[in-house]
């Protein structure tokens, strides 16, 4: 048998104990030994993960960047071994209610705009890039609203999304950002409601989250582990749950290349330096 | 390569119920199929991406598509590319049905029977899952006669009929009553101890034990108000008539407690609601036992298909179900059986009068009473299989409490 791998996740709602209690059962009867440690934020999983003390983190996009400028000065380097199919090619909008007047997105100019938590790659720092990209400065040319739901899980809680959604409807910002499938689920469950907003601008599409491994992870037993997720399938019953819950139909082999404008918004942003500290001064997991 | 298939969706977005045209254009693709969708819906290639990702299909932007080389009049919002996944989900799906299965699954569960049960669900651990001992080929038929023989106590009853009884003949209708109700809510209680456990696959024996259960509420309501009718307390019950009901609610065995419930119990009671019913000295009391009468006479017609169904796969059982007869009359050895207070109560309403001419035709009524339940005990258990002298033997030990 391999060594135990130990890979660690955050505990971003109660589901993830049974997702990784789930999947630790059945790596067990695959004979592979694999454990898991939660950490309440990324910031703490991902200094563990280049300390050593855990071969591998499942990771939020956020979390790859800081592990792979963490990894890098320290003299190392991570890898992404497998993501989910549904962290693949994510867009993320922002949206005015549907009789704004606003039509373009320099309309945006002296407006407010709603952001999901301060570390949310995808309904703050990734649109608030896109918007930067296209001449607005988020703080210069308009105001934003956080909604700082889960503070240190880089926006897995969909709480600042929802909440970012429900200020827009009751007129306390102009514009809200948002994954391109919450405003798919916001407007299907009435939080935004059908037809209620109007979609401003769509980012191009960028990746989400990856299993990333320490350089001192144990080789035979991450091959063997890359190769149990990606034998997974949908068909199977045992497994189907946990996928469910994870939100996939199948694991990929782990790509980078969908995180540059992430790694931009870092940058404009001064999220982390370039040696992986944290430098945003509003930023407390 | 084919040009993929195209869908419009006019302007029904996918967040008000256009993924259902989706799905139902994909279902008839094969997997790694494409399907063009076209629109009006102002978000619909955004959320046709979300839509994609969410449910494991591959989506193209339509505009990046090479195949794409049309342009219909709304334009098309992306092109999804079949996956596997979703259709996935059913294989190793088990098939419940429609044949009644000798011993359903527990991972079909709650399933409606014919139903096909994704695989991997819960198992539930129904202690009665095996036909042979659950089941009557009549329960289908018993089943669909009680719901259309349902009745409602406030219009089926006439109430204010006029009741104008003897002082004493009023107390002992009130005595009786309350004896019927302690009896009918064991009836109410055994059952429903055994319904929970049947396994639902078996829903025609479920649905007359619910049924079955619903008669005994009623019939504990409408005894109930006639013995509050002319403003009177309930009677009384005694230790050794609920010893003897006692026993029944402790039988754990389904075919046990079924058959000295509803075959000897409910069917004891089929001789003395008839009793009441031919010898009322009311109306309202007339009523309520002849409606009490038709519901009981179904239950004890449950029971006999059951236990003969029981039978006939384990005829080993009829040795166990004699001796179940004999334990409980050994363990109701040392109680008084009938209560004195319901004996002389069945007397005077027999009689219908206070006089000594009326109470000596009531008490030989009520030792005519005695009689017909024996025989009708006796007339069941050879109809179930004992031999003549086992069944009058076994049919006297039946308790002297009637249930």
């Amino acid at each position: 048998m391999t060594p135990t791998l130990v890979m660690g996740a955050v505990a971003y709602d109660p589901k993830v104990v049974t997702i990784w209690d789930g999947f630790r059962n059945w790596f067990r009867e695959n004979d592979f030994d694999f454990d898991y440690v939660l950490y309440s934020n990324y910031e703490r999983q991902v200094e563990a993960l280049i300390a050593g003390t855990i071969h591998a983190a499942w990771n939020s996009p956020l979390a790859w960047l800081r592990a792979e400028r963490l990894a890098a000065a320290a003299g190392s380097s991570v890898k992404a071994v497998a993501m989910r199919d549904s962290d693949c090619d994510l867009t993320s909008v922002v949206v005015v209610r549907a009789h704004s007047p606003i039509d373009e997105v320099g309309g945006l100019a002296g407006r407010t705009v709603a952001v999901g938590a301060v570390d949310s790659p995808q309904a703050t720092l990734i649109p608030l890039a896109h918007l930067a990209d296209q001449g607005l400065l988020a703080g210069e040319d308009f105001e934003v609203v956080q909604h700082n739901v889960g503070v240190g899980m880089h926006g897995d809680h969909i709480g600042g999304e929802r909440d970012a959604a429900r200020a827009l409807m009751a007129g306390r910002v102009d514009a809200a950002c948002m994954i391109d499938g919450n405003h798919l689920v916001f407007s299907a469950e009435g939080t935004l409601g059908s037809g209620a907003t109007r979609i401003l601008t769509q980012t191009p599409p960028y990746d989400h989250c990856n299993f990333s491994i320490g350089s001192g992870a144990p080789v035979e037993a991450v091959d063997r582990f890359g190769d149990l997720l990606l034998g997974m399938t949908y068909a199977d019953p045992d497994v189907r749950p946990l996928l469910d819950l994870e939100g996939l139909k199948a694991w990929h082999v782990g790509r980078t290349n969908g995180y540059a404008a992430l790694d931009g918004a870092v940058r404009r942003f001064h999220f982390y330096d370039d040696e992986g500290n944290v430098t945003a001064s509003d930023y407390r997991p | 390569m084919s040009p993929p298939a195209t869908i419009d969706l006019e302007d029904l977005g996918l967040d008000e119920g256009g993924h259902l045209l989706l799905k139902h254009a994909l279902a008839g693709m094969a997997v790694g199929g494409q399907l063009e969708v076209c629109g009006r819906a102002p978000d619909l290639s955004v959320h046709l991406r979300a839509w994609c990702r969410r449910h494991g299909h591959e989506f193209c932007d339509a505009l990046t598509t090479a195949a794409v080389t049309r342009r219909t009049v709304h334009g098309p919002a992306g092109v999804v590319i079949k996956s596997a996944a979703p259709d996935a989900r059913w294989s190793g799906a088990l098939s419940t049905g429609p044949a009644i299965a000798d011993e359903p699954s527990p991972t079909w569960g709650l399933a409606a029977r014919g139903a096909t049960v994704e695989a991997g669900g819960p198992e539930f651990h129904f202690a009665l899952d095996r036909k042979d001992e659950v089941w009557a080929d009549a329960a289908p038929a018993i089943y669909r006669q009680a719901v259309a023989s349902q009745w409602d106590p406030e219009t089926a009853i006439v109430w204010d009929a006029p009741v104008d009884l003897a002082p004493e003949v009023e107390a002992a209708v009130v005595q009786v009553m309350t004896y019927l109700v302690e009896n009918e809510n064991a009836a109410l209680v055994v059952p429903a101890r055994f319904l929970g456990q049947v396994h639902p696959h078996f829903k025609e024996v479920v649905q007359v034990l619910a049924v079955q259960v619903a008669d005994e509420a009623r019939h504990v309501e409408v005894f109930t108000r006639r013995a509050q009718l002319r403003g009177a307390e309930l009677g009384l019950s005694t230790a050794g008539g609920q010893a003897s009901l006692q026993t029944l609610l402790d039988e754990p065995d389904f075919p046990v407690a079924h058959f000295l419930l509803s075959v000897l119990g409910e069917g004891t009671f089929l001789s003395l609601l008839s009793f009441i019913e031919t010898n009322a000295p009311d109306p309202v009391t007339k009523q309520v036992t002849h409606l009490a009468l038709a519901d009981e006479a179904r239950h004890a017609a449950f029971g006999m298909a059951h236990l003969d169904h029981v039978l006939e796969a384990d005829p080993g059982l009829r040795a166990k179900l004699a001796t179940a007869i004999r334990r409980r009359h050994d363990a109701l050895a040392h109680t008084a059986g009938l209560n004195e207070e319901v004996f002389d109560a069945l007397v005077i309403l027999a009689a219908g009068a206070w006089s000594p001419d009326a109470l000596r035709r009531g008490f030989r009524k009520v030792q005519e009473l005695e009689a017909d339940m024996a025989e009708g005990r006796q007339r069941r258990l050879r109809k179930l299989g004992f031999a003549p002298d086992e069944a009058t033997e076994l049919a006297a030990l039946h308790t002297k409490n009637f249930m």
